[in-house]
């Protein structure tokens, strides 16, 4: 077994722990740019993002560079699938470059869980398809430890397209490690029952004021329009029955942390006065994201 | 004059109702007498001493992918795959390329079989035109090109009218329409079964309902035309139910299980291995139990392996990117001793018409029993001997087994084609 980063479902409570507590470390005083390291001096890290992704290969470029590794990235949203280059074929193709570890995004899931098993890199799961999407969960958790100091007994609604979501399996196992009431929320058709099953202490709701009803968190999730093609929800009503609006943050704890990893679509899923409120975290967010990302990249690259 | 004499072993052959220690002769690739003290002059002899000696085994769903995939598997590999598993006769579907819907492929395949297969190879017909689900194909000239069923196996026939039409000219012609069951709108883009496990791994599902839907309405169908009907690869509990229902009802209906739906569920599934991935695909528990009581009861009348090679280079991607199907032909009897002889299930007798009589009866095939007169084909197995799968020594091309390493008690020991025996363990 490589030592990458590959879901948060197979890591324990502890290692979370360790990586979190780490992450503070490398989080900047306020007002102050990061620090920069030079733990990583002389380390390789290929970013490897079959599926495009500004922000999320963005950072985990600034991370490497702060611990002072050489990180070349490629993009290849599809096209080496396209020249007939098997992803097994790519991978060995870097392999042979021999990093020391590979981040990888892929549209597939269980991607680089499969290369897991033919490569001796470790791989860190930058999100797989509809699988997992561990650094985010990672990063959301450093956000609320942030702003509450625990997750433990917290009410976290997480609103949107959950089938289709790794941002949400990720925040669901890691989340169900820490003993946090969980609450997914969105359209029938995107909540599939047997999700309340994949970890213990989650409740389904299809009712966003009862979802938000108290809740200490609110993670809203992008919502894919092309969804709509495929008769999941009524064309132009999403906003209206799961769009995230003023009014409801009123029914939450007064202290409500807004959470959405981004990109957002203003009135698609968030009202813009939701999104930069005070109760908004998103650009929180964003900053734990290299923070994480080289607690993250450090351990993976440690032995 | 060429003599066979099989010695020694239990002869198990439930077409004849005959269960007992006796030698089998054969002469010129004919069974000539079953019983004791058998004149051996002049005869080859194969001892079968502690060994079951059956009718050949028949597999009513094979992919052997020639014409058009050859890299994938070829007639003799596939045969040479199926005599490895112990069995002697073979029913190959039509999705090779191009499809099997036209007398002038069916005679291909019978000519390919006859010059380069060890054992019988039986072609399966389209049910439409390139499979797509439109206009019927030609039966009636494939009929007489030897094809045995029709099916659209792989590509179920969507339109219900267009079912309903083949199935009364399947009915005319006196042959069983074999359905490949899935609602394409209700499992697209599904890579494995619809549940806990699917919804865990972020993988698009199946539901169970995609296939009841289309057995439901089949068994409707059956009933209006008086098809003789036969559910491929049952895979789902309610399905199973289904089934039953109609041979209460007095319909011509009969079903096949595959050994991985009797055996594995979709929690055995290795996460994102693709020689898990099939289809129907691997459900869940209840529905393995369910298959395998389902052919303990007789709901389900066969087994069958829907052997589908595929090489490795297609497996070795993406899950969802790989292509479903695994191959089967070696190992479906180690698994039907595992789970329903070893534990007590069913005797051996129940094992043997699962893979022959009931088989031959789907099919009409002139095959399935010891009797006296008929076509030499055995199957000599045992039921203790510890052995292990290594896919890699697979007669087939491809390597697509989720069972390799898995140990077995009791397996094939020899089959005989016509008198021949054209695979023997540890032998040729």
């Amino acid at each position: 077994m490589t030592r990458g980063l590959l879901d948060i479902e197979s890591i324990s409570r502890q290692d979370i722990e360790t990586i979190l507590a780490r992450s503070k470390t490398f989080q900047p005083a306020p007002g102050q740019p990061f620090k920069r390291t030079s733990i990583l001096q002389g380390r390789s890290i290929v970013n490897l993002f079959f599926e495009a992704s500004t922000r999320t290969r963005t950072s985990f470029e600034i991370a490497a560079r702060r611990m002072g590794a050489e990180v070349l990235s490629i993009t290849s949203s599809g096209s080496s699938v396209t020249k007939g280059e098997s992803l097994v074929d790519t991978l060995n193709t870097l392999g042979a470059m021999r990093p020391d570890a590979i981040v990888m995004r892929h549209a597939a899931s269980g991607a680089p869980h499969f290369l897991s098993r033919y490569l001796p890199v470790p791989i860190v799961n930058a999100g797989d398809g509809t699988h997992e999407h561990p650094t985010q969960a990672l990063l959301d958790a450093l956000t609320i430890l942030d702003r509450r100091g625990t997750l433990e007994g917290l009410r976290v609604a997480i609103i949107g397209d959950i089938a289709h979501s790794r941002v949400a399996r990720s925040n669901i196992f890691l989340l169900s490690k820490f003993g946090a009431q969980i609450v997914l929320c969105g359209p029938a058709t995107l909540l599939p029952p047997q999700i309340g099953q994949i970890a213990p202490g989650i409740e389904l709701t299809t009712d966003m004021e009862h979802a938000i009803r108290g809740a200490d968190v609110i993670m809203m999730l992008r919502v894919q329009i092309e969804r709509q093609n495929e008769a999941a929800f009524p064309a132009g009503e999403y906003f209206s029955f799961y769009g995230l609006r003023l009014e409801h943050i009123e029914a939450a704890k007064p202290n409500v942390i807004v959470m959405h990893p981004g990109p957002i679509n203003r009135g698609r899923e968030i009202a813009s006065e939701v999104a930069d409120s005070q109760r908004s975290a998103i650009l929180n967010q964003v900053e734990n994201g290299i923070a994480v990302r080289m607690a993250v990249l450090e351990r993976v690259l440690a032995q | 004059m060429s003599r066979l004499l099989i010695k020694n072993g239990r002869v198990v052959d439930p077409a004849a109702n005959l269960d007992q220690i006796a030698n089998v002769a054969i002469e010129d690739g004919i069974i000539r007498q079953v019983g004791a003290n058998l004149d051996a002059s002049g005869a080859e002899i194969f001892d079968a001493s502690g060994c079951i000696v059956a009718p050949g085994f028949i597999d009513i769903h094979v992919h052997l992918r020639e014409p058009g995939f050859e890299h994938s598997e070829t007639i003799e590999s596939g045969s040479r795959a199926a005599a490895a598993g112990g069995f002697t006769s073979i029913c190959c579907m039509p999705n090779t390329d191009p499809v099997n819907d036209n007398a002038t492929v069916t005679s291909y395949i019978v000519d390919r079989a006859r010059r380069h297969a060890v054992v019988n190879v039986y072609p399966i017909g389209a049910i439409t035109k390139d499979s797509a689900g439109e206009e019927l194909a030609s039966f009636a000239s494939m009929k007489q090109a030897g094809i045995v069923a029709i099916s659209d196996d792989g590509r179920p026939v969507m339109n219900a009218r267009v079912v309903r039409h083949a199935m009364e000219f399947a009915r005319a012609l006196d042959i069983p329409l074999i359905e490949h069951c899935e609602d394409l709108h209700l499992s697209a883009g599904g890579n494995m079964h619809e549940g806990l496990v699917s919804t865990r791994l972020g993988l698009r599902g199946i539901p169970r309902s995609s296939e009841d839907v289309m057995v439901a309405r089949d068994i409707l169908l059956a009933e209006v035309t008086g098809v003789r009907y036969h559910v491929a690869h049952i895979s789902s509990r309610i399905a199973v139910e289904m089934v039953a229902f109609a041979k209460a009802r007095g319909l011509k209906v009969t079903s096949e299980a595959t050994p991985h739906h009797f055996v594995l569920a979709d929690a055995d599934m290795l996460p994102y291995d693709s020689n898990y991935k099939m289809k129907p695909p691997l459900r869940e528990r209840p529905d393995v139990e369910a298959v395998t009581h389902g052919l303990i009861s007789g709901a389900i009348d066969a087994i069958a392996t829907d052997h589908a090679p595929h090489p490795g280079d297609e497996k070795m991607q993406e899950f969802e990117r790989c292509p479903f199907g695994i191959i089967g032909l070696e190992t479906a009897l180690g698994l039907a001793l595992e789970q329903l002889y070893h534990p007590g299930h069913v005797g051996i007798s129940h094992i043997v018409k699962l893979f022959t009589q009931n088989p031959a009866q789907i099919l009409s095939l002139d095959r399935g029993t010891l009797r006296p007169g008929a076509v030499a084909d055995v199957t000599i197995f045992d039921t203790d001997r510890k052995w292990t799968y290594d896919v890699a020594k697979s007669p087939s091309k491809s390597r697509n087994s989720p069972f390799h390493g898995r140990t077995f008690t009791g397996g094939p020991v020899a089959a005989i084609v016509a008198g021949q025996v054209v695979w023997s363990l540890g032998g040729a």
